[in-house]
């Protein structure tokens, strides 16, 4: 069992304070989703939690370590993975090459000069992407493939370091719905087979809702709802401020 | 103090020129994104065609100012031109072309300027009415230096007035703010970015003309002007007019009084000043950030480990250890040449091929392996195999130090701090004629005994190219070079997942530097001497040519493109002395020709099919 626990985190630009007072805890087991409208926050807060950007106030604490201040590397070493609203992979290699050279990074190998790249942990790497559904795809150049197929390679990559944390930025973004639905299946399999916590954002109603155990509504920097999605779907603040901007 | 004083005042004039130079480049670069090589070149071409006017009407003072306005407007129209011809076709480009396409300019312009007004050093009229010097405290100052002084500020104001006040200037301004919205507002771009050429061009050749009565004009111009203004528009902020000035008046000074303290480096001092203001202000004095990181370079494709490699290699290897059973000296020498010349194009392959960092000074590292074999050779008397193994050392040292700043920044700026300490170890074999004999070289720098025959040292050279070579090889398809490959592809994605992109790519910049000083040692040897021009520029972008013409793609192409260079070199020097022009223009041919690199126009022939 890990815990994220998030306390007070707060982080400015210049006037604008994109995120203030944010707390809450993801425990494994739990698929998170943080929505909100455009600039509430969202992404300001994910790149706090990987140490992209640095919080002027705050905590974030994985199983009681404390993680601010440390790189984006070092979080990741301790078990935070992640992956972008923009997918990207190493176009350079193959489907495979790229979980494996993620394998390597996580084994500290990546300053070996000898043995062949291709030839190390392929059959871990093969196991990966088959359970993303991309085995058959395993020695194709990532250039390549279509965006749905990177969306998987990419969550491939994140599982190859086994983080105890995954921070999903707009997972589905760009997707078309059908392939939506399937990756969130998937990733709630995952959450369930591995004991993973996953915090995403995501604009798709259907996939939060559908998917997620729990709500954060975040609003101008705040978290204004935290629940599960029944108890938020029906949160007449929530509705007002973020539901009614549709309306 | 009046001695001080008067030697600020020559500073200044200096910084005027300075600042003519650069902001043409700086405001060239502000509008286009093109750093332009050939910047130099037109300030030299504005220098002769104004020495030639002068020479004929320069007799008045009408006469003189009109020629030098003429000399200008030539250089101007020049470097329109060379808009329409070529910059036009290039702004989508990777950096690596852009940078490789003004070059050619470069070298074509250097073998037609010897062309029309010869070799030789020329010197010319002063300015009518401002022959004299005035007293400055008791001590004489030339008054054209005082008129000098004036017309810096003179230029920056119109420059200013030009850029804030006309519909002209604001559209420039749009566009350099934001190319696409300007187009979509109706503003032809094309036109602009001509027009802009043509002032930028125009201030390169006034710095060029006003220097005619200053001192000699001459063939070096070229280079010494550009990696002058590059220094001033980099630490000014690329693109940014105040900067270029601020950073045009604090150069000057740094060089008027650093000939006073330290008069064996101050080249060096400012390359020093330059690193230490991009180590601290990574965007120059009033540089601002980019928005966006420049264009990256076309994605490359896969790299596979091919099982037939190895064995063609082998067979490759075989034939090549034959060659001199079958050929006479000439060929041998001239088959060594290439041999380390593949190896030196190779190391560069690991910085541009795998990690996406295009070095503008690599030849450095060339050249820090010959100096370090030949000054163990010529200071301590250390015998050839010593020296062969000191001179990877040496350079993986250098490569160390430099490249420890140079990964702190990417694209345009890694090119132009790689360039920079290319230049630093340049002006020092240049200057400090005591240890390295400076422009004269090290002479005598001749194998061991058992090593001196032709055939020997061919064989000594290949077997340690061969080794080196492999182990690059195996590097580039190990772990490090996939490292390598996932920072370059998408240093985002790879610092998320661990690697530490830039400690890899400094590693790199050393496993490449150590090769390359390889590749330099056994250079020496091979000519028996070593000279500056080791590591001059010319060099360095021989061996991006080469790296071109074989194909950035694949880890054998540098070979292929040095072996192929090097036999066009040695075969069309022999038979003309207009190689330079010749190179130039195979350079420009082939950025035209594949203005997105080969790599793109492989994959659009991937898509079309």
């Amino acid at each position: 069992m890990s815990q994220l626990e998030v306390t007070d985190l707060a982080r400015g630009f210049g006037g604008v304070q994109a995120v203030r007072g944010v707390s809450f805890t993801l425990e494994s087991g739990e698929l998170l989703a943080l929505i909100g409208p455009n600039g509430a926050g969202k992404s300001t807060c994910f790149n706090l939690l990987n140490g992209q950007l640095r919080p002027d106030s705050g905590r974030v604490r994985l199983d009681g370590v404390d993680l601010v201040g440390r790189t984006p590397r070092r979080i990741w070493a301790m078990g935070v993975g992640r992956t972008f609203q923009i997918t990207a992979t190493f176009a350079s290699m193959t489907v495979a090459e790229n979980v494996q050279t993620v394998l390597l990074s996580r084994a500290r190998r990546l300053f070996g000069l000898w043995r062949p790249a291709s030839r190390q942990f392929r059959d871990e790497a093969l196991a990966l992407l088959a359970r993303v559904g991309m085995a058959d795809q395993a020695d194709r150049p990532c250039g390549v493939l279509a965006y749905g197929d990177l969306k998987r390679v990419e969550l491939a990559m994140a599982l190859a370091s086994d983080p105890k944390i995954l921070l999903m930025d707009e997972p589905t973004a760009g997707m078309a719905p059908a392939e939506r639905l399937e990756l969130m299946a998937l990733t709630a399999a995952l959450v369930r087979e591995r004991g993973l916590a996953v915090l995403f954002t995501e604009h798709d109603m259907d996939v939060v809702f559908g998917h997620a155990t729990r709500l954060l509504v975040l609003d101008r920097g705040t978290i204004i709802a935290d629940g599960p999605p029944d108890a938020v779907r029906t949160d007449r603040r929530v509705q007002a401020v973020y539901l009614g901007d549709e309306s | 103090m009046s001695f001080l004083l008067v030697q600020a005042l020559s500073g200044l004039a200096t910084a005027a020129t300075l600042f003519l130079v650069s902001s043409g480049l700086t405001i060239v670069f502000g509008v286009t994104r093109i750093v332009n090589f050939a910047h130099g070149s037109l300030c030299m071409i504005g220098a002769y065609l104004g020495w030639s006017l002068i020479e004929r009407f320069g007799g008045s003072v009408g006469g003189f100012w009109g020629s030098v306005a003429l000399a200008s407007l030539g250089a101007g129209a020049l470097g329109a031109a060379m808009e329409v011809g070529l910059l036009r076709r290039l702004y989508r480009s990777p950096e690596l072309f852009q940078l490789l396409g003004t070059f050619g300019v470069v070298l074509v312009a250097q073998d037609a300027v010897a062309w029309v007004w010869g070799p030789e050093d020329l010197m010319g009229r002063r300015a009518p009415g401002l022959k004299g010097s005035v007293d400055i405290l008791g001590q004489p100052f030339p008054l054209y230096d005082l008129v000098l002084i004036g017309l810096g500020p003179l230029v920056l104001g119109l420059l200013w007035l030009l850029f804030t006040r006309t519909r002209w200037g604001v559209l420039v301004r749009a566009a350099t703010q934001d190319r696409d919205m300007a187009s979509a507002l109706g503003v032809d771009p094309a036109r602009l970015f001509t027009g802009v050429l043509f002032l930028g061009s125009a201030l390169a050749g006034l710095g060029g003309a006003l220097q005619v009565p200053r001192e000699a004009v001459n063939l070096h111009m070229d280079m010494a002007m550009i990696v002058e203004a590059f220094v001033v528009v980099v630490v000014g902020g690329m693109g940014s007019l105040t900067g270029a000035f601020l950073a045009a008046l604090l150069i000057g000074q740094l060089q008027a009084f650093g000939i006073l303290v330290f008069p064996q480096i101050t080249l060096v001092l400012v390359f020093l000043f330059m690193a230490v203001v991009l180590v601290l202000r990574p965007h120059g004095l009033m540089g601002r950030a980019e928005d966006a990181p420049p264009a990256a370079a076309a994605a490359a494709p896969v790299l596979r480990l091919g099982n037939r490699g190895g064995w063609i290699a082998l067979a490759l290897l075989a034939l090549l250890a034959t060659a001199p059973l079958l050929v006479g000296d000439y060929a041998v020498i001239v088959l060594t040449e290439m041999v380390i010349l593949a190896l030196f194009a190779a190391s560069l392959h690991v910085l541009i091929g795998l990690g996406g960092l295009v070095s503008f000074g690599h030849a450095a590292y060339f050249g820090l392996g010959a100096y370090g074999a030949a000054l163990l050779v010529r200071h301590l008397g250390a015998p050839m195999p010593l020296a062969l193994a000191a001179a990877p050392l040496v350079a993986g040292l250098g490569a160390l130090i430099a490249g420890w700043f140079c990964v702190r920044r990417s694209g345009l700026y890694f090119a132009m701090l790689t360039l920079a300490f290319a230049q630093i170890t340049w002006s020092v074999a240049f200057q400090w004629s005591g240890f390295t004999g400076g422009d004269n070289g090290l002479l005598g720098i001749w194998p061991s005994a058992w090593a001196s025959g032709k055939a020997v040292y061919y064989w000594l050279t290949l077997a340690l190219c061969a080794g080196a070579l492999a182990l690059l090889r195996r590097a580039a398809f190990a772990p490090f070079g996939y490292a390598l490959r996932a920072g370059r592809d998408s240093a985002l994605r790879a610092e998320s997942v661990g690697i530490d992109v830039r400690r890899h790519q400094w590693c790199a910049f050393a496993l490449a530097g150590s090769a390359a000083g390889l590749a330099g040692g056994l250079y020496a040897f091979a000519k028996g001497s070593v000279f500056p021009t080791l590591m001059a520029v010319s060099v360095s972008v021989d061996a991006l040519v080469m790296i071109l013409l074989g194909g950035v793609q694949t880890v054998s192409g540098p070979l292929a493109g040095a072996a192929l260079f090097h036999l066009l070199e040695s075969q069309v020097m022999r038979a003309t002395d207009l190689w330079r022009l010749l190179l130039g223009l195979t350079i420009v041919a082939l950025v035209l020709l594949f203005p997105r690199g080969i790599v793109g126009v492989l994959s659009n022939r991937r898509e079309r099919s």
